[in-house]
Formats: structure tokens, C-alpha cells, sequence
């Protein structure tokens, strides 16, 4: 990497609200379908699977910016532990990011359902039906669903305590707002 | 402003609205869960309210638990365009996969004990574009919405014989059902049985132009009207025994009929009747030419799910199809994870 940038680059962070918006209502609808059996079942059904296979894109898309363009770097005096943390929880979103439309498209292929998207697109299975691997992808979809819920909540909450708490300019590298010039000295 | 790394007493305000941003964001995803709210009609109330005092059927399907696969063709007459652009209303021949069933969550159920039948079957297109659908004997459904048929199952299954007057004190719609249940005939063969699909549905041709319709599988063979007691003598299996050998002597017909709603017809409510004058379409001829047993067969992994659907149909005001596929969806979950109670005698499956 040539240059250290103060902040993530525009297209990034359009990406980072977009899909952080897109997943705390895919979060949502998720846990919502699965526990009605109103008529919104249905539309919500079809929105988590179009939004889910949207963001996989929108995912693969973000990491290759990341992995060209790079990302800001922690604050010196931020502790060893805290920037490990950080990193672990960030790696953690990614990999949360790309698999759970994956375990999600092949729990339904596994269990014989057609994947149509809104719009009447249909997603080819890749997976023969298997009731062993239905479980299987199933389960992870959802224990890790809920574990995806709680680290947005950490992130949140870490995000919160950069901006208000400490103060120490963290936030403002992602924050969809235009931003004074980074870390005055004086203010 | 703050010294970067160092808390000052203002923080606690700020670490105190943190604190409230996750529990208000916990407790909203807590709700939408249902977690907090155990009144909700959820699907795995339904399957509570469907197993039996003896447990549920492990390694079957929640209701309509008993059953036999076919395959067979659907034959398109080519009069079904006019309604739906669905490929399958194209003349032609199209593959079919289907179950015949009884409406009961034993798996051992006695034949002659159970009063509803029906049949699973699954249409492909040429594409492989699947059209599924879950049809009953009966000619109505038993109540008007899910909420309704939560609650029969709940009476049902009560030994107060009060609970079933109730229940049918708050269902009026319910006598209809009864009424049937009641006078029918029986008959000793699925080929025998008409098979409706009850819910309503849209057909949306080329032109665009919407339809609510309803169908139904109208056998070709003669029904015989056999006393229950009677069919009772011929032993715990004896439909599946029957439809085998039928079968295996010549292949069984059912046309399928569609019925077009006229406006102000009651589309969202299936325990009420098209009046009998309702425009009827042949759009084809189901055949079934092959039956298996479900334990190995091919419908044993196929989740009827009336909500898989073909460009060109789609559902509904009718709730009911929503939660079908809600409760089925969760029956089918449960039963892939319990599979291992329900041993295939093949050792291996591709």
C-alpha cells in the first residue's frame, strides 16, 4: 500500500451503511418469518432470500475494496487487547458477511426448495437434497444468524464508545457524514 | 474534548445511552423473535397443536403423516393459457412427483379410521419451474382462517367434550365441514377420491388479466360408496395395499378442473363454497402411472408446500397458504433433523 488513508474511501463506506442498514433488517426479518404464519410470511420469505443473495454480492464486492484500497489504522494509544478485538470482531463480520448466504442458499437446496428470487429469478441448486446436510446448514444458519446478531451489537457498541466516549477520531473514518478535518488538535 | 484512552465522569452518560441502544436493540429483536410475546400464532405452536398425546411422528411429516409417493405426467390440454401463462397449461406432457396421504399425524394410522385424504403433487416444467400444491377430499375447508384451525386442533385434542362445543359455538363455519365429515361416502381406493385444492388462488395469463381460481383433481374412476365398517375389516394399510395394485394394472386418471371466482365470490375464505354455476376449465390430465413407498420413494423429501409456484399463478387473499408453508416448512425442518427415526432401507442415496 502506497498511501495510509485518514479515512475509508467514499465507495466504502456507501458500501459499510448500505449493507449495515440491509443486514440489521435481514437479522430481522429472519428471526420475524420464521415465527408467523401471517400472510407477511411470505413477502418476508422472499425478501430475506433476494436481500441475502444481493448482499453476497455486495459482500465479495466490499472485501476486494477493502483488500485494495485498505483501511485506516487504529489509533496508536488504543491497547494491544482492544486492537486485537477489534480485528478478531471486524474478520468475524466478514466471514459472517459471506457465509450466511451461502449456509442459507444450501439449506434450500438441500432441502429440494426452488430459490426464486424477486422477480421470478431462479438461483440453480448446487446441492443435491440430503436431509443430513439440510440439518446441518440449517443449523448453522441459524445459531450463527444469532451469534451475527450479537457481534452488529459489539460493533455497535464499540463504535458508540469510539465516538462519544472516546472520542479519538475511530468513528469518523466510517462515518457516513462529511467530516471536518480529522483529529484537530484543538476544538 | 477528552484525552484520548481516558474516561471522564461525563462518560457515564454517554456509557449509560450505549447501554440503553443495545437493550432497546436486543429487546426489539427479542420481540420480532416472539420471544416476548407467547400468545403469537407461531409455526411451532401449530405443530405443538397437531402431536398427538403420544408424541410427535418422528421422521414424518407433522400432519398427513402417513402416505405413499407416485409419479406419473401431467397432460395439458392447452386450455389452462387462457387463464395462466404457466408453462405446465401448455399441450403437453409434464413430469409429475405426488404423495397420496391421510390427513392424520400417526404414520400408523388404521386407514379406515381417518376421514380426510389426500394428495401431494409436484408439476415440473420443461425449465424445471416447479408448481406444488396439497390437495384434500373434502369440498370446503373445515374453518375460515389458521387462527381457527389452531384452535380446532386444540379442542380436538381435549378430552372435555365441552371444548368441542366451543369451539364450534365461536366457528360456525366449522358445520359445514362437520356435515361432511358426517355423511360422505366412504370409498376403498385414492383413486376414488376427488382432490381440491380448497385455497384460492391468482392466475395471471399473457394478457395480463387476473383470475382467482380454485382447482380440483376429479378422479376418472367410479367411486364406490363402502361402508366405513366395512373398510375397517380390510386391514390397517389397506389403501396404500390397493392404490399399488390398481396402479400396477393400468394407470389412474384425474382431471384437473379449474373453477374461475366471479367478483364478490368469498376468495379469502375456503370453508365457504363457489356457488356450483362458477365457470370450470379442464386444463389437463393428471396420470399416475408408478407407486413406491414413501420410506425410500421419491416424495418422501419433497415438502408440498402449496406456495411453490410457477410464474403465472400466485397466491392469494386466502391466509392460508402463507401459513401452510410456514408450519410445513417447520415440519419438514424437524423431520430432515430426525430422519435417522425414519431409517431408509437403501443403503445409499444419491
Amino acid at each position: 500500500m502506497t498511501s495510509v488513508p485518514h479515512r475509508f474511501a467514499p465507495v466504502q463506506r456507501l458500501l459499510h451503511w448500505l449493507m449495515a442498514l440491509c443486514i440489521i433488517a435481514m437479522l430481522f426479518i429472519g428471526v420475524g418469518m420464521v415465527s408467523t404464519v401471517m400472510p407477511e410470511y411470505l413477502p418476508l420469505i422472499l425478501i430475506h432470500k433476494t436481500l441475502g443473495v444481493a448482499l453476497l454480492v455486495l459482500v465479495l464486492v466490499r472485501l476486494a475494496l477493502r483488500l485494495h484500497l485498505g483501511a485506516p489504522p487504529l489509533p496508536v494509544d488504543l491497547p494491544p487487547a482492544i486492537k486485537l478485538g477489534a480485528r478478531l470482531s471486524h474478520l468475524l463480520l466478514y466471514g459472517l458477511m459471506i457465509v450466511m448466504p451461502l449456509l442459507g442458499l444450501g439449506m434450500l437446496w438441500a432441502a429440494a426448495y426452488p430459490v426464486v428470487l424477486f422477480g421470478g429469478i431462479e438461483i440453480p441448486a448446487l446441492l443435491p437434497q440430503s436431509d443430513r446436510v439440510h440439518t446441518l446448514l440449517w443449523n448453522a444458519h441459524v445459531y450463527l444468524g444469532l451469534a451475527f446478531f450479537a457481534v452488529v451489537l459489539l460493533h455497535l457498541a464499540a463504535a458508540l464508545f469510539h465516538a462519544l466516549v472516546r472520542r479519538d477520531g475511530v468513528f469518523a473514518t466510517i462515518s457516513p457524514l462529511p467530516q471536518r478535518e480529522r483529529m484537530k488538535p484543538t476544538e | 474534548m477528552n484525552q484520548p484512552g481516558r474516561l471522564e465522569r461525563s462518560s457515564l452518560g454517554w456509557l449509560i445511552l450505549i447501554a440503553a441502544v443495545l437493550g432497546g436493540s436486543a429487546a426489539a429483536f427479542a420481540y420480532t423473535a416472539g420471544w416476548l410475546t407467547p400468545g403469537r400464532l407461531t409455526p411451532d405452536r401449530m405443530i405443538a397443536a397437531l402431536t398427538p398425546p403420544s408424541g410427535p411422528p418422528l421422521g414424518h411429516r407433522r400432519n398427513h403423516a402417513k402416505g405413499i409417493c407416485f409419479t406419473g405426467m401431467f397432460e395439458a390440454n392447452g386450455n389452462g393459457v387462457e387463464l395462466s401463462r404457466a408453462k405446465v397449461f401448455v399441450q403437453g406432457s409434464y413430469p409429475v412427483l405426488g404423495r397420496f396421504n391421510l390427513g392424520t399425524a400417526d404414520p400408523n394410522a388404521v386407514d379406515a379410521t381417518v376421514r380426510v385424504r389426500g394428495m401431494g403433487l409436484q408439476i415440473s416444467a420443461a425449465d424445471g419451474e416447479e408448481w406444488r400444491m396439497a390437495m384434500i377430499n373434502p369440498p370446503i375447508f373445515a374453518v375460515s382462517t389458521p387462527e381457527a384451525f389452531h384452535d380446532l386442533l386444540v379442542a380436538a385434542g381435549k378430552k372435555d367434550p365441552e371444548a368441542m362445543k366451543t369451539f364450534i359455538a365461536a366457528n360456525p363455519e366449522f358445520a359445514a365441514f362437520a356435515a361432511w365429515s358426517k355423511a360422505a361416502p366412504w370409498t376403498g381406493s385414492y383413486a376414488e377420491e376427488p382432490y381440491n385444492s380448497l385455497n384460492s388462488f391468482v392466475f395471471t395469463n399473457a394478457k395480463g388479466e387476473q383470475r382467482a381460481v380454485r382447482w380440483s383433481l376429479v378422479p376418472t374412476a367410479e367411486p364406490t360408496s363402502i361402508a366405513q365398517a366395512e373398510l375397517k375389516k380390510r386391514g390397517p394399510d389397506f389403501l396404500e395395499r390397493e392404490i399399488t395394485d390398481r396402479v400396477q394394472s393400468a394407470p389412474q386418471r384425474w382431471t384437473m378442473v379449474t373453477t374461475v371466482a366471479d367478483p364478490g365470490d368469498p376468495i379469502a375464505d375456503p370453508s365457504r363454497a363457489w356457488p356450483e354455476n362458477r365457470r370450470k376449465v379442464q386444463v389437463g390430465t393428471l396420470v399416475v402411472q408408478r407407486i413406491e413407498p414413501e420410506r425410500d420413494g421419491p416424495c418422501r423429501d419433497i415438502n408440498f408446500d402449496p406456495t411453490v409456484l410457477p410464474q403465472g399463478i400466485r397466491v392469494s387473499d386466502d391466509p392460508f397458504p402463507a401459513a401452510r408453508s410456514s408450519v410445513y416448512r417447520k415440519s419438514y425442518d424437524l423431520r430432515a433433523a430426525e430422519a435417522s427415526d425414519y431409517p431408509r432401507t437403501e443403503v445409499a442415496k444419491p
